[in-house]
């Protein structure tokens, strides 16, 4: 079994793919969409990283073991986001939990 | 067998290894004792390639972690940090980089189809031509920045424009400080890479690699193009957040 070799022409429809959506990433940050303007870019940016670990990367053509490591590496990233971003935006609620658990009582005292 | 063995042990792995596939090191030079074939030699050094670059996620991914952070926090401050940020000089680099990924593509391709050391050299030689055409620009911005006073360090940060409502100057600091960090630690992955690639380039100028061995050249293509994605997330995230907000990058003075 001998390595697979990706054929050029691969490469360079990818680089064109790449070319366009960096233009298209560009022209849709302009338009005022709302919340859904970094929905969009990091749509975009996350097509263009795929495009790259896929054929650039030669990982479309790889082994189960090294798409795995792949894998795993940004599902580890999801867990530090996932997890830490859980932390920080739900301790406001703690923090008006303990307000309205405490005023009554000092106003008690 | 056990008599085998033995005679194995006292003769090196080298010698084990010869009892057991003598074809494969006859034809191969390139293939090291302790691989049985030239296909499991190549899987290891991906394998561990992407284990270091897997290392590298985390460690971009803190950053990606700390911006998410304070831009959800002080969204108004970072849209007006973000606005004043040359989108045009970022634009740009992101297209050099995707043009040096696949000149670097290229370069893997040459070897593996065994072109000449010339044609090897010549896309190595254009990788790192449009390597240093991005940290030329990002020289360039940094010393715009540099200029502007929008270094975030105490007694030189100043931010000149006016200040809207829900915005204070530290957090405007506070997007420079990320700025900062990450584009630089990404300019020294690519001043590395730079170093790297110059001596992968001599020995291919030299001949070194063939379609049988061309491992160092496969494995930093890895790396180049690792690069080019932590820049493919952060041109969007740092140069164009708040281009669709009041003002946008017209109003940025460029």
């Amino acid at each position: 079994m001998s390595e697979h070799i990706v054929p050029r022409k691969v490469y360079f429809v990818v680089f064109g793919a790449l070319m366009v959506l960096t233009a298209l990433t560009v022209f849709a940050a302009n338009i005022d969409f709302g919340v859904l303007n970094d929905v969009i870019a990091m749509t975009i940016a996350v097509t263009k990283a795929v495009l790259v670990i896929l054929f650039f990367m030669h990982v479309r053509y790889g082994s189960r073991l090294i798409m795995l490591v792949v894998v795993a590496g940004f599902f580890w990233l999801a867990i530090l986001m996932v997890l830490t971003l859980s932390d920080y935006n739900s301790r406001k609620w703690v923090e008006q939990r303990v307000r309205q658990s405490t005023i009554p009582s000092e106003a008690g005292r | 067998m056990a008599t085998h063995e033995i005679a194995a042990t006292h003769h090196g792995p080298a010698a084990a290894h010869a009892a057991h596939v003598p074809a494969e090191h006859s034809a191969h030079a390139a293939l090291a004792h302790h691989f049985d074939n030239l296909e499991q030699q190549r899987e290891a050094g991906s394998l561990g390639m992407w284990i270091f670059l897997a290392q590298e996620v985390m460690f971009f991914g803190r950053l990606f972690l700390a911006y998410v952070i304070y831009r959800t926090r002080f969204p108004e401050a970072f849209a007006a940090a973000s606005n004043h940020l040359n989108w045009k000089l970022g634009a740009f680099n992101t297209a050099v980089l995707i043009c040096s990924s696949l000149t670097m593509a290229l370069a893997v391709w040459a070897a593996q189809v065994g072109r000449t050391r010339r044609t090897q050299v010549f896309f190595m030689a254009l990788t790192g031509l449009l390597g240093a055409t991005f940290l030329g620009v990002k020289a360039v911005e940094y010393y715009d920045k540099y200029r502007d006073h929008l270094i975030p360090v105490r007694g030189w940060f100043h931010w000149e424009q006016p200040l809207s409502a829900n915005v204070s100057e530290q957090n405007i600091q506070m997007f420079y400080w990320i700025y900062f960090a990450m584009t630089g630690l990404h300019a020294l992955h690519m001043i590395i890479g730079i170093a790297i690639l110059l001596p992968i380039m001599y020995r291919a100028w030299k001949g070194a690699y063939s379609p049988e061995y061309h491992a160092p050249v496969e494995l930093f293509g890895l790396y180049w193009h690792f690069v080019d994605i932590v820049w493919i997330f952060l041109f969007p995230l740092l140069y164009l957040l708040g281009a669709h907000y009041a003002g946008g990058h017209a109003a940025a003075g460029h």
